[in-house]
């Protein structure tokens, strides 16, 4: 069903698609940069975002507060979770960092289910984003759009905190090479329960900007993580600037193919994925690969 | 041998529960019974789990269905109904005696025991769970579905492993089309009985010449619901089929997929959509405004929607369905079902607890009926075709594709206004005999199989 219009709102779509897929994926990418932990908690990390928004919001009815709830509950879970369990698993093998973090992202979706149910949650969008924009070539959900500007001054966020600051400055020389960090007397163990903190942030953040998106299930963030570890190896895994990059050719993806084929969006997805793995392993804007 | 009690839950891996009444003397009676054969056992020789499974004090019926993935709430609630279905069998209830009057307690003298099992609507998951119910507790019955990829796989293993396959929800016309098997049944409406049953109230409704909009999950039970929509709509209602969006089961998004049908100028859209994805793509569906230039359908019903999404988007929808409990002021059986379940759990059955409550119920009259868990046997009993009351009045199953002849419910959704209840959520527009609605048996191209 292919026309001119249909293109651009397809087009359009994937952009804000890939927006929210870019933010998630930071996250992900930020621990794995520093820490070389594989998260695989990060989709639960994700869900418990909405989780904790919803039961703020329903407590507040306050769409600031219940984002703020949940981007703050994922962070303090985030560093709690890094002292706890994750530091012991630092000198261990890549295998056993992946069982904990799934694990750990079956309890967290176990307790969610555990105390709210199967039953989907529903956050609304605060009322000065609800309803739908006329955009000129189409109508778009104003909430969507919301979204997207919430995206950006997130992703410059981090962008300012990891280029701008000291710390920033540590945790990318820790991404190239953490014994020379470490040997300079930087406090690494310190360095990684913060970068934890602030990408678990990311994915709780995410979690409740998202929810009025979809709503809520204890499995929301198992579908999303599949996708964020496409945009990932597609950025390049560890690259911040690969995440958003990675999210936005996603974005594309999905979208464009839908107009054509929407059986085979997900596939191409997976197509291209394959194609950036063959034709350059480390991604598109991996610095190096990992050993 | 029968398992004792136990309660054991672990995601993805196994979830098992027997029941726990009579257990050491289910377990001390079956134990010895690897010992002691019925006398009637001898001129027959033994096939699947029999005779092992029936020789003790107790029979073991696996379930499995999805607890998890898109499709568990309504797994939930198909649980609940074979869960409560047992309970009366074993208790000899006044609505179990109503369906299945030779019932007394428990089905030939045996106690009914189960394990449950968490799928997630995969099919491989799905015959793992029961593979092992078949060799660990020797089950005697099998009950799966929800997803029909599912009850589909199932009725393939109870075919090989001969042991009988109630189909809980399956949509696809393929479960008793041409994936039907000899060992399965099927008691739910599905995609041939929900167009011939909602598509001439669908014309009546919106006129003739409409363009029609599809979105549907990319399975079976997806693909012919699709397909027998359309045909219907499109041949008797001169419609047309402007775009069919094929989505994943489980998608996280549907906004690609909506934009393609608010830009195909289509009338009326129809979500064949089912579980959480029916929830998410018509919540998306309102947030991209296609509710505003379209008309939404729900050819296929689904438990919980209307109290998931809401009167306020649900309102006016035109859906079909096996059960729906407003029905109760002219079933007098689905009044004590709803009063049973209610009392139970504390809400109004939907249409997958009915449909599993009646599975049982009529596994009950067949077995009873047979006189034997001799699978031919109760199979045979199955295809007299025996008239049987329900909860939606006068059933029977169809010997040639083992589905049961019963009718289906169109409904329409209530607004949020109108409600005169808190379940309130759909009225019940018209209960069509099943019969006129179904294909002819051979038509989708079931040949059953063997009973041995």
């Amino acid at each position: 069903m292919f026309t001119w219009a249909n293109l651009v709102s397809q087009m359009f779509n994937g952009l804000v698609l890939g927006a929210l897929l870019a933010l998630i994926s930071s996250g992900l990418t930020i621990i794995y940069g520093t820490l070389g932990v594989l998260n695989l908690a990060h989709g639960a990390m994700f869900m418990m975002g909405g989780y904790a928004g919803y039961l703020a919001f329903t407590a507040t009815g306050s769409y600031v507060l219940a984002v703020a709830a949940g981007a703050l509950f994922v962070m303090v879970l985030g560093v709690v979770m890094e002292r706890v369990i994750i530091r012991h698993f630092y000198s261990r093998p890549n295998e056993d960092q992946l069982l904990v973090t799934f694990g750990l992202s079956i309890v967290f979706v176990e307790l969610v289910r555990f105390f709210f149910g199967s039953l989907s949650r529903n956050v609304p969008p605060p009322a000065w984003a609800s309803g739908v924009t006329p955009l000129g070539f189409m109508l778009y959900p104003t909430y969507r759009l919301v979204v997207v500007g919430i995206v950006v001054v997130a992703l410059l966020v981090l962008y300012f905190v990891l280029y701008r600051t000291r710390l920033g400055m540590i945790v990318r020389a820790g991404i190239e090479d953490s014994t020379m960090v470490d040997s300079l007397g930087i406090n690494v163990f310190r360095v990684f329960m913060v970068v934890f903190g602030i990408g678990a942030m990311a994915a709780g953040f995410a979690g409740i900007v998202n929810a009025p998106v979809v709503s809520l299930t204890p499995e929301v963030g198992e579908m999303i993580l599949v996708q964020t570890f496409v945009v990932v190896v597609i950025g390049g895994v560890g690259s911040f600037p690969g995440a958003i990059l990675g999210g936005l050719i996603a974005g594309q993806i999905l979208s464009i193919t839908s107009m054509i084929n929407p059986g085979y969006a997900y596939v191409m997805l997976f197509a291209a994925m394959t194609l950036v793995l063959l034709v350059r392993p480390r991604g598109l804007m991996g610095l190096h690969s990992r050993d | 041998m029968a398992k004792s009690s136990g309660n054991s839950t672990s995601r993805r891996g196994f979830l098992q529960r027997a029941a726990v009444t009579g257990a050491g003397l289910g377990a001390f009676s079956a134990g010895g019974a690897q010992f002691f054969m019925p006398a009637f056992a001898a001129d027959k020789p033994a096939i699947g789990t029999w005779p092992a499974g029936s020789s003790g004090s107790s029979v073991f019926v696996g379930l499995t269905a999805p607890r998890t993935g898109t499709y568990a709430v309504q797994g939930e609630d198909e649980l609940k109904g074979a869960q409560l279905a047992i309970e009366h069998i074993n208790s000899g209830n006044a609505l179990i005696k109503a369906i299945s009057p030779k019932t007394t307690k428990g089905i030939l003298g045996k106690e009914v025991k189960y394990g449950i099992a968490d799928d997630g609507a995969k099919p491989n998951n799905g015959v793992q769970n029961i593979s092992r119910f078949i060799s660990e507790n020797k089950a005697v019955l099998m009950m799966g579905g929800t997803s029909s990829a599912v009850a589909v796989a199932l009725n393939k293993l109870a075919q090989r492993e001969k042991v009988i396959h109630l189909a809980m929800v399956s949509g696809s016309n393929d479960t008793t089309g041409k994936d039907c098997v000899r060992y399965g049944f099927r008691e739910c409406f599905y995609g041939q009985t929900a167009a011939a049953g909602i598509g001439p109230v669908l014309v009546k409704a919106f006129g003739k010449g409409k363009k029609a909009a599809y979105l549907t999950p990319d399975y079976t039970y997806g693909h012919t619901v699709q397909k027998s929509m359309s045909d219907y709509l499109n041949k008797e209602g001169g419609w047309s089929t402007v775009t069919n969006q094929v989505c994943p089961l489980g998608a996280p998004d549907y906004s690609s997929f909506l934009l393609n049908i608010a830009n195909s100028g289509a009338d009326i859209f129809l979500n064949i959509n089912w579980g959480h994805d029916a929830v998410l793509s018509i919540q998306q569906a309102k947030q991209f405004g296609v509710l505003d230039k379209q008309k939404l359908v729900v050819p296929y019903q689904v438990p919980f929607l209307a109290r998931e999404v809401g009167g306020d988007l649900m309102g006016g929808v035109y859906a079909s369905t096996s059960y729906w409990w407003g029905i109760e002021d002219k079933y007098p059986l689905a009044k004590m079902f709803n009063a049973e379940f209610s009392k139970k759990y504390g809400y109004m059955p939907e249409w997958g607890a009915q449909c599993t409550y009646l599975q049982l119920a009529l596994w009950a009259a067949a077995v009873e009926d047979a006189g034997s868990f001799y699978p031919p046997d109760v199979i045979k009993s199955y295809e007299k075709g025996t008239k049987r009351q329900s909860m939606v009045g006068e059933v029977h199953f169809r010997p040639e594709d083992h589905q049961l002849v019963r009718p289906v419910i169109i409904v329409r959704g209530k607004k949020a206004a109108d409600m005169k209840g808190k379940e309130d959520y759909w009225d019940v527009l018209e209960v069509l005999p099943g019969e006129p609605l179904m294909q002819k048996p051979d038509e989708f191209g079931c040949k059953l199989g063997d009973y041995t």
